[in-house]
């Protein structure tokens, strides 16, 4: 199991970047500088809260990095109020002030921009455009070609469209802003990319489910179509947990996920994006009375069929008992 | 003597045909002209308007049923050099929705994937099929010479003339095994000639 690195950072700006969206600027509690990272890369904040009766919990999310790669002097995020929140997208809204402390992992990069690529097309729905930020930027340092397409509800809602089409200009920075009816022609876009282009998608899912299977139709190899997608744990009906290993049993509550439910117990489990992406808390499933809700977008058909793994981050269970190896 | 289990010999996973490509591409060697004349898509004439081929016969009989084989393109190359400069000629000026395939000896894949390389193809992305020889095509890593057609380690570099040592370890970039000399520490002290292939 790999060590976790937290670093103690201090939240020194806060911006309201749109309707529903704020910008908060991390640095270092000691003054050092944070790791260098790459374009694409999140890291995954631990918040430290209270619930409605006044007790202590403690919220995990990924957040993807926007600041500039070249410059590890701070980190930059983006949050999205989202309306029927878990905890952490109000906790970071309502209760984080200039000044507070959080603490941070190590940037970790699921959604790296393929070094190799001759040309790179993004497409951003939504708060889905702070991955390419960095992407971007890190690009156009070192002279890379790419396109950004960026699709928002509304121009209020949407984050920093201005900003990048003034920095990168009309041609390199689309917008299509749904609320003026405007949308992507993405047959077009398609057709006539030359050979070593590499396709990104980062939005709700059913747009990343659109925009990939558009490109699989156009012909485009599985290895250039990339996407990410942190996924919220879902909320269901609380559910028994026995740990072999530990020799415990808990329930997971409605709102908690089965990490944050083992975590409750002081144990540590492994875990990188906390969004069904990576793969790292992979659990074998010893028993279950039940069935498992697979809610990852890790896990092979196959995988899923045998009923042995489950991904504790986002997938549920429906059932009497699950009995897990940790 | 073959040194074995060297992670970056390649592996060929066969010509699975994208059934969504724009364009299906094929580069083919010898007897790798049989990878896509087995292939049933070649009874569909959609997947038929949309395949071009490059073959090389290199000695092999195949020509004709790759010529009658009813794809959209036909072009025979004389050499393997001729076929890859067609090759990159063609993929110069391509669209994302080619999909490249390429059977045929080592060497040829070898070859063929430096230019879809080249040309900016993931080569993941890239479907391979070895048939015929199993013949190497070997860079000495001390001169850099490519000597192709190898059956026997060791055996002497064409280029430099030193004694080389066949193995697993493979550069794509070069699109060739590096063959490394066996008897730096005591020049002469060579071990017996195998022949590893036919």
């Amino acid at each position: 199991m790999t060590k976790r690195v937290d670093h103690q950072v201090e939240v020194v700006e806060i911006v309201q970047a749109a309707d529903t969206v704020k910008r908060f600027r991390l640095k270092a509690v000691d003054g050092a500088t944070l790791p260098y990272f790459s374009g694409g890369s999140h890291a995954v904040i631990t918040m430290r809260g209270t619930d409605a009766t006044g007790a202590p919990v403690i919220y995990r999310n990924p957040y993807s990095l926007m600041s500039s790669p070249t410059d590890p002097a701070y980190y930059e995020i983006s949050v999205l109020r989202v309306p029927v929140s878990r905890g952490g997208s109000h906790f970071m809204h309502d209760q984080v002030k200039v000044g507070d402390r959080l603490s941070l992992s190590n940037p970790i990069n699921l959604f790296p921009v393929v070094a190799t690529g001759r040309k790179h097309i993004f497409i951003a729905g939504g708060i889905g455009i702070t991955p390419f930020i960095a992407m971007m930027d890190g690009l156009a340092a070192r002279g890379g070609t790419f396109e950004l397409h960026y699709g928002f509800r509304s121009r209020s809602h949407g984050a920093y469209w201005q900003e990048l089409q003034d920095r990168y200009g009309e041609n390199r920075v689309k917008l299509y802003c749904e609320g003026e009816g405007q949308m992507i022609d993405v047959d077009r876009l398609l057709e006539h990319q030359p050979l070593g282009t590499n396709l990104y998608v980062c939005g709700p899912a059913p747009m990343i489910a659109f925009f990939t299977g558009k490109a699989r139709q156009a012909g485009w190899p599985e290895e250039n179509i990339h996407f990410e997608q942190f996924l919220a744990p879902p909320s269901g009906k609380p559910f028994l947990v026995k740990l072999r290993k530990s020799n415990v049993e808990f329930m997971v509550g409605q709102y908690q996920s089965i990490l944050e439910a083992i975590e409750a117990q002081n144990i540590e489990a492994n875990f990188l994006c906390r969004g069904g992406a990576c793969g790292q808390c992979e659990t074998a499933v010893c028993e279950m009375d039940g069935e498992i809700e697979h809610n990852d977008h890790y896990l092979t058909d196959d995988d899923r069929q045998s009923g042995k793994k489950i991904m504790i981050c986002v997938s549920r269970f429906k059932g009497r008992e699950l009995v897990l190896d940790l | 003597m073959l040194i074995s289990g060297i992670k970056s010999r390649p592996e060929y996973h066969g010509l699975t045909i994208d059934p969504h490509a724009r364009r299906q591409f094929f580069a083919l060697g010898g007897e790798g002209a049989l990878a896509l004349l087995e292939k049933p898509e070649l009874k569909d004439p959609e997947f038929l308007a949309r395949a071009e081929v490059l073959y090389v016969a290199q000695g092999s009989q195949h020509s004709a049923a790759l010529r009658s084989s009813g794809v959209a393109q036909y072009w025979e190359a004389p050499t393997i050099p001729t076929l890859l400069t067609r090759l990159q000629v063609t993929l110069s000026t391509a669209h994302m929705g080619l999909r490249l395939y390429t059977a045929g000896t080592e060497g040829l894949i070898g070859q063929v994937m430096q230019v879809g390389i080249d040309a900016g193809i993931t080569f993941l992305s890239i479907r391979t099929e070895h048939r015929g020889s199993l013949a190497r095509r070997i860079s000495c890593v001390h001169c850099k010479g490519i000597t192709e057609n190898v059956t026997t380690s060791p055996f002497t570099c064409s280029h430099c003339g030193l004694t080389l040592l066949v193995r697993d370890h493979y550069s794509r970039r070069v699109g060739a095994f590096q063959g490394v000399c066996i008897d730096a520490e005591v020049p002469g002290d060579v071990p017996p000639t195998e022949e590893l292939y036919k």
